[in-house]
């Protein structure tokens, strides 16, 4: 599972798409006619000023909101709007601007939780924790203390989530949307409220994770220079509307960008 | 092979030759990894210690090259230093968390033609500085996460270099290597280690294999130590206790050395290993100990009740018990039923439930964390040691524990005072010499093989146990000719919890002045029952509560100090909190968590020349390195307050030449 070169994204294939998908809610248009792809193996960046309609493109992604009109194509499959649990099935997995972890238990639980889409093992067999599930649970278990490693999360294994700091909560999202394997993952504001330390920790993780374990990622970012660092590609939105999409480079030269970001005198 | 042992142990790897023969089967070292401990026998580690060996070899490593190792305690690292030794190679630990400048002096200095580190932090680390290092002609790495995209001709993993090792016609090589190991020697340098320095760059201390198997097999004796020891490895390993305690003695009495998950979770880990032999510097039990204190705040008034009246039990009792002194039987009874609620269970979270022996050693430790932990029965004692020394230079004898001393000469020790109070030792450990500075090896070390060890001290003529006072060339006087030991004010000081650094001022002075760092643990949490409102360290230091209550702990120092006749004089008159926490990154303290006193004094000048001019308030600006090496400024007013004086309480006694 190598991660490909700049080159080969530029030519790759493309896992996601979506074509002029528009989203209102009554009378206000969070998403207006947007289209863009995500290519296997990057990490694609969705940013713009507040309200630009970032999240709610990330929610059409995932499934969680169907837009009134595009369409989606997503592993070469295309359809109007995604289904929450299709999405998750078919390898989409994301984390939260504000964490959505199980506050009262472990990290370990948590983390665990997000293999279940993974045991295939009958009910039977599960309540009474023995035979083909308990061997099943031993490989999950498994996976689930490479993240652990993976995340330096050692120390907080055993430790009821709603207990941590905040970063680290952060974090343990991070490894429980890690532990559906996931071909696509949606980052909402992975480094909002964080410290430099803590950011440039998570900069490293989500690096390492594309780099890794192969991940293409999609994320939503406020800060300027991480999503400069880390994207290879960069998509805009102001008011619902794509205003540009190319390189972090092409993409900070743009006028409109400088505009929107900038203000513009009227 | 076993009939041959006394030709067969005078280094490292004759050792685990003699080890993997005799006992085999048994542990010699553990991991813990993805949440389960992982063992190796010592068969299984004469066998991964060979293939990395072989592979060293190959990658051109020969007879008296430096190899340096950088990284937390892991076994790879263990197994790299007795490789190198194997080919006659001298291992160089080198701190893990020294910044890239640091770490470049030190490699520089020895020359290091290998360095064999931890993870990708550590190659990014030393790739920064690699064109400083011409000698350094390969890296090798443990942990491959994150590197498998660099360039890899000077790099390669622990893996491939066994692999290099392993593809090598067994048979020959398997009897090259042992014919390398054979022609290894007593009096062959076996490591050097660099001493972190209070002043100065590091110098790198030479220490043979006589030095510290010699050294090592005297400590096993002294506390009987044996196979069935477990101990656990997460002191840096570039410090000479751990190489000695995790390395040199294990590899001497066959004990069994385990590597935590993360260093983080060394307390956790502990406990599932029930160590039977402990080495810690004060700073690990004070942090315990603190830890324990703020958590018995937050406990329920009934939990906080019986730990109060069943430490009040401890503290009256349980140091008798522990030294086998005769007490009346109902203090047994009670201290029974406090062990069944209180002590047990503490002991059991601090892993020590099954421990034998415990050290502290580095510095001295607060007299008070000290009774804590022996009053719960865990026999804690003080050793005095020094890396120039192999270690062992005092430690306490079971039984004979005093909070004040540092105990008797080990066995082969000898202990002189000279007639400026200074502390001299002559012992088997005793190091070769500085590298590559033999200045500085004759200022420390006589003709006759003395070793100055730079402390002021005396022997207490009652019992014959070493005193320390403090670093011989810090114990300074007041301009009226009063004894100032900063140290030992300091320390006084650092005993309250909430007091997490102190630095005393007063030579050449008219009076003692002192300089605080609060700890933010036990204050934060204080702040937090008491409603007090903050937004940093700089804020919760300069809060006027925080400094009513750092007042009332000087003032009982001083009414302490008022009691101990020559130390009367040089109590404290006024103090001042830090605005910002003392930090090993801004050379405040040294690498090992010490105070460098000189250059504290000259940093916040400021500051000082407001503690004795007087001043009610004084605006302070100071320079902070972050760790990714960055610099910035914090600035800020900082209030001083002064402190009342007690009349000295006793007589006052002349020090004699113990001073």
């Amino acid at each position: 599972m190598r991660a490909p070169s700049v080159a080969e994204i530029a030519a790759g294939d493309v896992l996601l798409a979506v074509e002029g998908v528009s989203l209102a809610f009554g009378g206000v248009k969070a998403v207006s006619d947007v289209s863009f792809d995500i290519r296997k193996g990057e990490i694609r960046a969705i940013i713009g000023p507040n309200g630009a309609g970032k999240t709610s493109m990330l929610n059409v992604i995932n499934g969680f909101y169907h837009p009134q009109a595009g369409r989606i194509t997503f592993k070469g499959k295309t359809r109007r709007a995604m289904r929450p649990h299709a999405a998750a099935a078919g390898g989409i997995a994301r984390t939260f601007q504000n964490v959505a972890l199980f506050k009262s238990m472990t990290t370990l639980d948590n983390i665990m939780a997000g293999r279940s889409l993974k045991m295939h093992k009958s009910f039977f067999w599960q309540i009474f924790r023995h035979g083909p599930a308990l061997s099943e649970e031993i490989e999950h278990r498994k996976t689930a203390e490479e993240i652990i490693d993976f995340l330096e999360i050692e120390h907080i294994r055993r430790i009821p989530v709603g207990k941590l700091p905040y970063g680290l909560q952060k974090r343990v999202e991070l490894g429980r949307a890690l532990a559906m394997e996931p071909d696509l993952l949606l980052l909402d504001e992975p480094m909002a409220g964080m410290n430099l330390e803590e950011k440039e920790d998570m900069s490293r993780y989500i690096l390492s994770m594309n780099n890794y374990y192969g991940t293409t990622i999609a994320l939503i970012e406020h800060d300027m220079g991480v999503v400069m660092d880390l994207s290879d590609r960069v998509v805009v939105l102001d008011y619902g509307r794509k205003i540009a999409d190319g390189t972090p480079d092409e993409v900070k030269k743009n006028k409109a960008v400088i505009d929107a970001y900038l203000g513009v005198a009227h | 092979m076993r009939g041959e042992t006394t030709t067969y142990t005078d280094t490292f790897p004759k050792l685990l030759l003699l080890n993997a023969a005799q006992r085999g089967e048994r542990p010699a070292v553990r991991e813990k990894d993805l949440g389960i401990w992982q063992t190796w026998t010592w068969e299984q580690v004469l066998d991964e210690v060979r293939a990395f060996a072989l592979g060293l070899k190959e990658l051109g490593l020969v007879r008296d090259d430096k190899i340096a190792i950088v990284g937390n305690n892991r076994p790879r690292l263990y197994w790299s230093m007795c490789a190198a030794q194997s080919l006659g190679a001298v291992p160089v630990p080198v701190y893990q968390d020294s910044v890239a400048d640091e770490m470049a002096y030190v490699l520089a200095h020895v020359g290091a033609k290998i360095a064999v580190v931890e993870n990708q932090e550590q190659v990014d680390k030393l790739l920064s500085i690699s064109e400083r290092l011409p000698d350094l002609a390969y890296i090798i790495y443990d942990e491959t996460r994150g590197l498998r995209d660099y360039d890899h001709t000077r790099l390669k993993s622990f893996a491939d270099v066994q692999k290099i090792g392993r593809a090598l016609d067994p048979r020959s090589s398997a009897i090259e290597w042992q014919d390398s190991i054979s022609k290894g020697k007593g009096a062959d340098l076996c490591v050097i280690l660099y001493t972190s320095g209070t002043t100065g760059r590091p110098k790198g201390v030479m220490l043979t294999y006589d030095n510290t198997i010699k050294s090592s097999r005297n400590a096993n004796a002294y506390d009987k130590l044996d196979e069935n020891e477990e101990v656990i490895a997460y002191l840096p390993m570039a410090w000479v206790g751990d190489h000695i305690f995790s390395y040199a003695q294990s590899y001497c009495a066959g004990y069994c050395v385990n590597c935590p998950e993360s260093p983080e979770t060394i307390i956790e880990d502990r406990r599932e290993i029930g160590t039977t032999y402990a080495f810690a510097p004060p700073r690990i039990y004070e942090n315990l100990l603190t830890l324990t204190m703020v958590r018995m705040e937050d406990a329920s008034a009934m939990k906080r009740k019986a730990f109060h009246y069943f430490m009040g039990v401890a503290r009256r009792w349980g140091e008798k018990i522990l030294n086998k002194e005769r007490v009346p039987p109902h203090a047994r009874f009670l201290y029974g039923i406090g062990n069944i609620l209180v002590y047990a269970p503490l002991k059991n979270r601090y892993g020590l439930s099954r421990v034998r022996v415990a050290y502290t050693a580095g510095e001295a430790i607060g007299p008070e964390i000290f009774r804590f932990y022996r009053a719960l029965g865990i026999n804690l004692k003080q050793l005095y040691g020094q890396t120039e020394a192999s270690v062992y230079v005092t430690a306490q004898p079971d039984g004979e524990i005093f909070a004040d001393s540092v105990g008797k000469p080990n066995y082969e020790v000898e202990v002189k005072i000279d007639d400026k109070g200074e502390v001299l030792y002559r012992s088997p450990g005793v190091f070769a010499g500085y590298y590559k500075d033999p200045d500085k090896t004759a200022e420390t070390k006589t003709p006759d093989g003395w070793v100055r060890s730079g402390d002021a001290g005396f022997i207490d003529p009652k019992n014959g146990h070493l005193k320390i006072i403090d670093r011989a060339k810090d114990v300074g006087r007041l301009k009226d000719g009063t004894l100032f030991a900063p140290k030992y004010i300091e320390n006084k000081l650092k005993f309250y919890p909430n007091i997490r650094e102190a630095v005393a001022l007063g030579d050449n002075r008219d009076f003692v002045c002192v300089m605080l760092n609060i700890d933010p643990v036990a204050v934060g949490s204080w702040a937090e029952r008491n409603n007090v409102v903050y937004g940093s360290y700089q804020e919760l230091a300069a809060h006027p509560k925080v400094y009513d209550m750092l007042a009332s702990h000087v003032e009982e120092v001083n009414r302490s100090l008022s009691e101990e006749g020559p130390m009367a004089g040089a109590q404290i008159r006024r103090f001042l909190i830090l605005h910002k926490e003392l930090d090993a990154d801004d050379g405040e303290l040294t690498r090992t968590m010490k105070v460098r006193r000189g250059f504290i004094a000259e940093r916040y000048a400021q500051l000082a020349a407001g503690l004795f001019d007087g001043a009610k308030e004084v605006n302070a600006s100071t320079e902070v390195t972050f760790e990714d090496g960055r610099k910035g400024a914090i600035s800020g007013r900082v209030k001083i307050r002064d402190v009342k004086v007690y009349p000295s309480a006793t007589v006052q006694v002349p020090m004699g030449k113990a001073a």
